[in-house]
């Protein structure tokens, strides 16, 4: 049920994104989401990759900090209030979102939507005993 | 203006006979009351008969921080404890400071040392010092606050920090001296000028400016700024605090060494061997009067030379000049000492972090601004912005806490620190001074 996403650090400076987006791009990588969260002197990238292990093994080799974290993949009515429902749950559970990114792709008629909790099993037990759709890891990176 | 006359323009054969007279006694204490120096002394093969002359100085061995260090807290004092009526620190190596001890002798001459330093920078009994050096551990705001009592000045002991208030008072008491570090002194003609306060309103004469290094064209950029003259003064808490040398006012070329107090030496800081006059070395202080803490050849670091050609103003003092850096890697971030080494251990202590790290000195607005850049591992990296940045918190926290000093900590991309020949280059020292 858990999807593995790499995360980058990356000191705020110009060039540093493009340089992470080629280097992935000169290794066949394809990302297929990915969120910056930034502070005033440095940036995390999250992403989502067709390739974990070979993704984390360019990076390394290019002196980048890598690191890999669980999150999970939702799918997501693709309607006014289809989040809302969502967080709704999570909030009712006491569960803390720690982050989260949108998907660039569909799933059929659904949205995406990339979820980081600190209670991640706990976060999955409550999403599936509410209906919400949990999507497969190997599923995520072909999407 | 000389304060003590009579030992400030002694011919030189009376003060070598006084120095060696006061060393003798001074080595003859500290060997049977310090058993450090008695098995120091041993292990060199020398003891304070050997001691005949000036020149047998030599024949002594060094005393350095480490071993202050090694003695810490209190080992390294010559009287028991019920003799010490005050206990100053300076930061040490490691974290752990480098404590020195006062009886209530050493108060008063360091007063009258004090006082004598006030006096060769133009101050006088009639005049209102406002003393800016910091109160506490710091030997420099209670050393100046006592001299300016010693010699009858008016002192307002207003220490560092709350600048706004302390132009109102500069405003609304009207003091004629000023006391302080010269960055701080630089801070208060800026916030002066922000307030709308002009310098050449208030009364300050004269200056007295020290506890971390300075130039030339420093003190122009103060004298022009403060419309006051502005003077060097030397000294270090291992030796005394302020109050070792100080330049006058008459000449500003040049720190006199109070040598009846005190005997310098610049040594090669390589092989150790004493440089003749006019060669740049690093200073080596023996004090011949202390009673509590007396140190024998203790090795400042500072690099300097000195000069014996009798100066204008009738001292007949050696003089020192301007301290022109360090053998070693010691910073003086506002005032306060720091060793590369220091923030080091603290980074250490802290598991997650990875020892690439590297500390960037910069003067901001006159004030220094130390940053410390922290290279991001594996270990320490974390996918959340909070995460990291509670991390950058309590690595700020750990040195406040271990050095008392603020700073900026930044993390970076890991290989971002410049490494020479595999090292990385741990200080970038910015400032222009």
């Amino acid at each position: 049920m858990k999807v593995e996403q790499i995360s980058v650090f990356l000191e705020n400076k110009a060039g540093r994104l493009a340089e992470v987006t080629r280097v992935l791009g000169e290794g066949g990588i394809n990302i297929r989401a990915l969120s910056l969260a930034d502070t005033t002197d440095f940036g995390i990238l999250r992403l989502i990759v067709n390739d974990n292990e070979k993704a984390k093994k360019i990076l390394k080799e290019n002196g980048f900090t890598v690191g890999k974290t669980n999150v999970v993949a939702i799918e997501v009515e693709d309607k006014p209030g289809g989040l809302a429902r969502i967080l709704d749950i999570l909030y009712r559970a006491g569960i803390n979102v720690e982050y989260m990114y949108a998907f660039v792709q569909q799933s059929g008629e659904n949205a995406v939507i990339i979820f980081r909790f600190d209670n991640l099993d706990e976060a999955i037990k409550v999403l599936q005993e509410n209906g919400v759709t949990v999507i497969n890891g190997s599923k995520v990176y072909t999407l | 203006m000389i304060y003590n006359e009579e030992f400030e323009t002694l011919p030189r054969e009376a003060l070598e006979a006084i120095q060696l007279r006061r060393l003798k006694n001074t080595l003859e204490r500290v060997y049977h009351t310090v058993p450090f120096y008695k098995k120091h002394f041993d292990k060199h093969g020398v003891k304070p008969d050997d001691i005949r002359s000036l020149e047998d100085l030599h024949k002594l061995p060094f005393t350095t921080k480490q071993d202050l260090r090694d003695n810490y807290p209190f080992g390294l004092f010559a009287v028991p404890m019920d003799s010490v009526v005050r206990i100053h620190a300076s930061s040490g190596t490691t974290g752990k400071p480098t404590v020195v001890g006062y009886t209530a002798r050493d108060i008063k001459t360091w007063s009258e040392l004090m006082a004598r330093t006030l006096m060769a920078g133009g101050a006088t009994k009639g005049d209102i010092i406002h003393n800016a050096y910091g109160y506490g551990l710091f030997t420099g705001g209670l050393g100046f606050h006592y001299g300016a009592e010693t010699l009858g000045a008016s002192v307002i002991p207003i220490s560092g920090g709350n600048t706004k208030r302390q132009i109102m008072i500069m405003k609304d008491f009207g003091p004629t001296i000023l006391t302080c570090t010269p960055s701080y002194a630089l801070l208060l003609a800026e916030v002066a000028e922000e307030m709308g306060v002009d310098f050449r309103s208030l009364k300050f004469k004269s200056g007295i400016f020290g506890a971390e290094p300075w130039s030339e064209q420093m003190r122009q950029e103060i004298e022009r700024k403060l419309n006051l003259d502005a003077v060097d003064i030397y000294g270090l808490s291992e030796v005394m605090g302020p109050g070792v040398a100080v330049e006058c006012i008459e000449a500003k070329q040049g720190l006199h060494i109070f040598e009846d107090h005190f005997i310098a030496e610049i040594i090669d800081p390589d092989t150790g061997e004493p440089l003749p006059y006019g060669e740049k070395g690093e200073l080596v202080f023996t004090t011949i009067t202390k009673e509590a803490f007396p140190v024998i050849r203790y090795r400042t670091r500072d690099i300097s030379a000195l000069y014996k050609e009798p100066c204008r103003c009738g001292r007949t003092l050696v003089r020192m000049e301007r301290v022109s850096g360090r053998t070693d890697d010691m910073l003086i971030i506002r005032g306060v000492n720091v060793f590369p080494s220091q923030i080091e251990s603290v980074l250490m202590e802290m598991e997650e972090v990875s020892p690439h790290y590297q500390l960037i000195v910069d003067r901001v607005e006159h004030m220094d601004q130390l940053t410390v850049m922290v290279e991001v591992n594996e270990e320490i990296f974390s996918d959340t912005v909070k995460n990291l940045q509670q991390l950058e918190n309590k690595i700020r926290k750990n040195i406040k806490d271990m050095l008392g000093i603020s700073t900026i900590v930044k993390l970076v991309e890991p290989k971002t620190i410049e490494r020479s020949e595999g090292k990385a280059k741990r200080v970038i020292d910015n400032r222009k001074i």
